[in-house]
């Protein structure tokens, strides 16, 4: 995660956020043409911030990913366990999103550990419901068949209930990558990569210059984003969906 | 096991099986689902085990390759004691078919039927081989049924598949568990008579759990009566369990018209009389 992208903004991002350009007057006057100068203005920061949001967000989503599975693998064969599971995954979105914030910077300290931590987080969430719904909706017929022409615990796991809950964990991992592209805006107030701080740079600066378009940018970008990654994920799943279950 | 080559079938292929003092005891009930079972099931014979819904029949059929772990009692295939071995290993060399063949619906039919073959590390060509002799075996082209996948066969041809996959690997013993409970009548016949077919060509050893007595009646060699905690109330051949049904509970089992149901069951090579079966009424 090192390589993710440094904590220290780049020199020209600081430069983004300064008023430039003349007064406010000028920009009120011709909106949507505003928005365009930003971009154009801004364009490499621009570039250089959704790359790093769609980053950080594809690998926490990987890694939740892969801890969901786990926990759901841990979980599914006990009704407690699946429950415990579900419970957690349902009340964990009621938390807000600034609310880890706080609890992380204190161990994480500032820059990418603290939102990968957190985007990681909440990105556990939808896929472990849908995993522990996933593994546990596997025809149980078929899970006795394949121990009865003797597949071991894991072969089973891996060969047989996890391509045939797969679909309906990419499901989650869908809702998850929509949900996690606004949280990760919240990166940038632990100083994280990502579109966020276009959106907090502009909210801080309200009425500044620059600060709505800013504010637009990043709301934009992310929505965006998140519609590019959609479409990329359901071409996974065409992808790493056997046509035997494809509905 | 005897050695068989995939193009040479020996006369009889499957190995015998004892269940000796077998019981099955679950956490928090009171009389045990199997109650010291002792069975002997000869080779290269069809045996069927009915009775009742939760007589322990099931139960019984699932200790055989120890998909249900005996709480007490011996397993021998053949002369070997299997009762410590490892459960996965064991389960590799014993054929089990349940009901609607429990196919894998995201693999295609012939790597279904592949499945063993390759945990057992046989390599490709070989394989590929044996899958489509066993499409043969079953009565399905090859060419055309290679790769489909599961939903896009009707229940009887996933039956087969079924039965295809759990021959890949050519074990001596072939468990069924309701094998044709889901299929219509008329596919259940024709299956029935594939089944022994294909058991004329290979002599295994078959243990079928049914709740149909007249499947038992067409199916078995021996027949075998089970009343609650797996008690054995007649171990016979299907003739003699007509004829001179034991005690009240299996002539109300048979059910009535034992006399017609005589009429249908034989097959004139089996006229001539089968080793005596010993089966000791558990007590």
């Amino acid at each position: 995660m090192s390589n993710l992208c440094s904590p220290v903004l780049p020199s020209g991002l600081v430069a983004a956020f300064t008023p430039t350009r003349g007064a406010r007057f000028e920009q009120e006057t011709c909106g949507v043409l505003s928005v365009w100068d930003f971009l154009q203005s801004h364009f490499d920061q621009i570039a250089f911030s959704s790359w790093q949001h769609l980053s950080l967000v594809l690998r926490c989503l990987a890694l939740a990913t892969v801890l969901a599975v786990g926990l759901a693998a841990l979980a599914y064969r006990s009704r407690i366990l699946s429950s415990a599971a579900n419970t957690l995954s349902a009340n964990g979105f009621t938390i807000p999103a600034f609310a880890p914030v706080g609890i992380v910077i204190a161990p994480l300290g500032f820059g990418v550990s603290p939102a990968v931590a957190i985007v990681t987080f909440f990105a556990v969430l939808p896929i472990l419901r849908n995993a522990v719904i996933g593994l546990n909706g596997v025809d149980q017929a078929v899970v006795e068949s394949a121990r009865g022409i003797g597949m071991g615990r894991g072969c089973t796991f891996f060969q047989v209930e996890l391509p045939l809950a797969w679909p309906v964990i990419l499901g989650g991992i869908r809702v998850s990558a929509q949900m996690v592209m606004g949280i990760a805006a919240v990166a940038a107030y632990v100083l994280g990569p990502g579109l966020g701080r276009f959106i907090f740079s502009g909210l801080s600066r309200l009425e500044g210059a620059n600060s709505l378009e800013s504010v637009l940018t990043g709301v934009i970008g992310v929505v965006l984003l998140a519609l590019i990654l959609d479409l990329a994920l359901v071409g996974l799943g065409r992808l790493t969906t056997p046509r035997g279950i494809r509905a | 096991m005897p050695e068989t080559t995939i193009t040479e079938v020996p006369d009889v292929s499957g190995k015998s099986i004892l269940l000796e003092g077998v019981t099955k005891r679950y956490p928090g009930q009171k009389s045990p689902a199997v109650d010291g079972i002792t069975l002997e099931i000869p080779a290269g014979k069809i045996v069927m085990l009915v009775g009742p819904s939760g007589c322990g029949k099931t139960t019984t059929l699932k200790m055989i390759n120890r998909l249900i772990e005996p709480t007490q009692g011996r397993i021998v295939l053949g002369s070997e004691d299997v009762t410590d071995i490892d459960g996965d290993e064991l389960r590799r060399r014993i054929g089990y078919v349940i009901q609607a063949g429990g196919l894998f619906p995201h693999l295609t039919v012939a790597a279904n039927i592949a499945i063993v073959p390759k945990m057992l590390g046989w390599d490709k060509k070989r394989i590929a081989d044996r899958v489509d002799e066993l499409f043969e075996l079953v009565s399905l082209d090859p060419a055309d049924y290679r790769n489909r996948f599961p939903k896009e066969l009707s229940g009887g041809q996933q039956q087969r598949v079924g039965v295809a996959r759990a021959l890949a690997a050519d074990p001596p013993v072939l468990l069924m568990d309701e094998p044709f409970g889901v299929v219509d009548p008329i596919t259940r016949q024709r299956l029935q008579d594939e089944l022994l077919r294909i058991q004329d060509e290979l002599h295994k050893t078959i243990v079928i759990v049914t709740h149909d007595f007249d499947e038992a009646v067409k199916l078995g060699d021996w027949i075998v009566v089970f009343s609650d905690g797996a008690h054995i109330v007649q171990y016979d051949t299907p003739e003699r369990i007509l004829a001179e049904p034991a005690n009240e509970f299996v002539e109300n089992f048979i059910g009535s018209g034992a006399g017609l149901k005589q009429l249908t069951l034989r097959r004139v090579g089996d006229v001539t009389l089968a080793d005596a079966v010993i089966a000791p009424l558990a007590k």
